[in-house]
């Protein structure tokens, strides 16, 4: 059957690629709507005092998240150091 | 006590006036009193989807100020018992609809209709806001495209923050509803499937309108495209309706018609 193959295309179908972008604008969205755990505002900010002891960092350096998977929750920490 | 039922989208286009005057139609057709207000003040268009533009005298937003009563404003159908029309104000902007206002008219109404259907304008600024406001449930229109996904998915999250039940710890009870479906297009991979709508969306399907020449051919003549009821849209709003009211219908007009090459080949 494989020789039949060829004469499909290899690429994604455009609505596939349309369902994985959705995918990820409509995460990220819910993921940074209002249903953080309450701790979060000043965990980033302690994060952020901690880490300009050491180096020097832009006050908007540290961006947390939440992702959840079924039963299972990331916490999603993402520093940005500036290039020397 | 009415339900009030707002139907929104964020985007614009996507056919919530067609939406809200078909579902309001529906209801109406079968029995139950209702009420259909558009809340995109400055722009109104229901009225001319309802066909009743020339009739309009008082609005919305003179109900709201009190320059008229509800008895003046409501404007009753003539093709539809127990259907009726609150036009919006087409001279002012949508700082006219304040909060206790609105709550106050449709307090008012809900002693008197069933169904209160809030048409509500595109994007999330104070009309669509005031449009969900009070809302107990919702159809979130969506084309199967990626702003107006985009877009519902906004929306759902105001619906779950901004509006009263979500305030008082409660809950809008959401519906999808899938709009200008071209299941040949699905079929192609070309389009979003409602499979893949619903996936992203994560609210149920009430009902999917097929692409439909009828929507334009009815919204030129001012009739609600429900009652074309040899239309595939409009028979496909019917279903809507009476899955809105509990009962079971399966969809129709998902599927791509096979064309003679298919069928020979017995292909789906």
């Amino acid at each position: 059957m494989s020789w039949l193959n060829i004469f499909r295309s290899e690429k994604k179908s455009s609505a596939q690629m349309a369902k994985e972008r959705l995918q990820v604008v409509v995460a990220h969205r819910r993921a940074s709507r209002g249903d953080h755990p309450e701790y979060f505002p000043n965990l980033q900010r302690d994060l952020l005092k901690v880490l300009q002891k050491y180096i020097q960092v832009d006050d908007d350096a540290v961006q947390i998240g939440i992702e959840r998977d079924g039963d299972l929750e990331v916490l999603e920490l993402n520093i940005t150091v500036p290039d020397k | 006590m009415a339900k009030i039922v707002v139907v929104t989208s964020g985007k614009g286009g996507v056919g919530k006036t067609t939406t809200a005057s078909s579902f309001a139609t529906g209801l109406a057709k079968r029995g139950h009193k209702t009420a259909v207000i558009d809340f995109d003040v400055g722009l109104r268009n229901l009225d001319l989807i309802m066909g009743c533009e020339r009739r309009v005298v008082f609005d919305f937003v003179n109900v709201i100020s009190g320059e008229a009563n509800l008895k003046q404003a409501l404007i009753r159908d003539k093709r539809v018992e127990n259907l009726y029309i609150l036009a919006a104000s087409q001279t002012r902007d949508k700082d006219a609809l304040d909060e206790e206002g609105v709550e106050r008219v449709l307090n008012e109404m809900a002693k008197d209709f069933e169904y209160i259907v809030c048409d509500s304008p595109a994007g999330i600024e104070k009309g669509a806001l005031m449009a969900m406001r009070f809302a107990d449930e919702a159809l979130v229109v969506t084309n199967p495209e990626v702003s107006s996904v985009r877009d519902s998915d906004r929306v759902l999250g105001m619906l779950g923050s901004k509006t009263k039940k979500a305030e008082s710890g409660g809950s809008v009870k959401e519906h999808l509803v899938v709009t200008r479906y071209a299941p040949s297009r699905v079929g192609k991979g070309e389009m979003l499937s409602l499979q893949d709508v619903g996936e992203i969306l994560a609210i149920p399907l009430l009902g999917v309108v097929p692409e439909s020449e009828a929507v334009l051919n009815s919204s030129n003549s001012g009739m609600p495209v429900i009652l074309e009821e040899h239309s595939n849209a409009g028979l496909a709003y019917e279903d809507l309706v009476a899955r809105f009211l509990g009962e079971e219908r399966p969809l129709r007009f998902v599927d791509a018609k096979r064309g003679l090459f298919g069928r020979l080949l017995g292909r789906h």
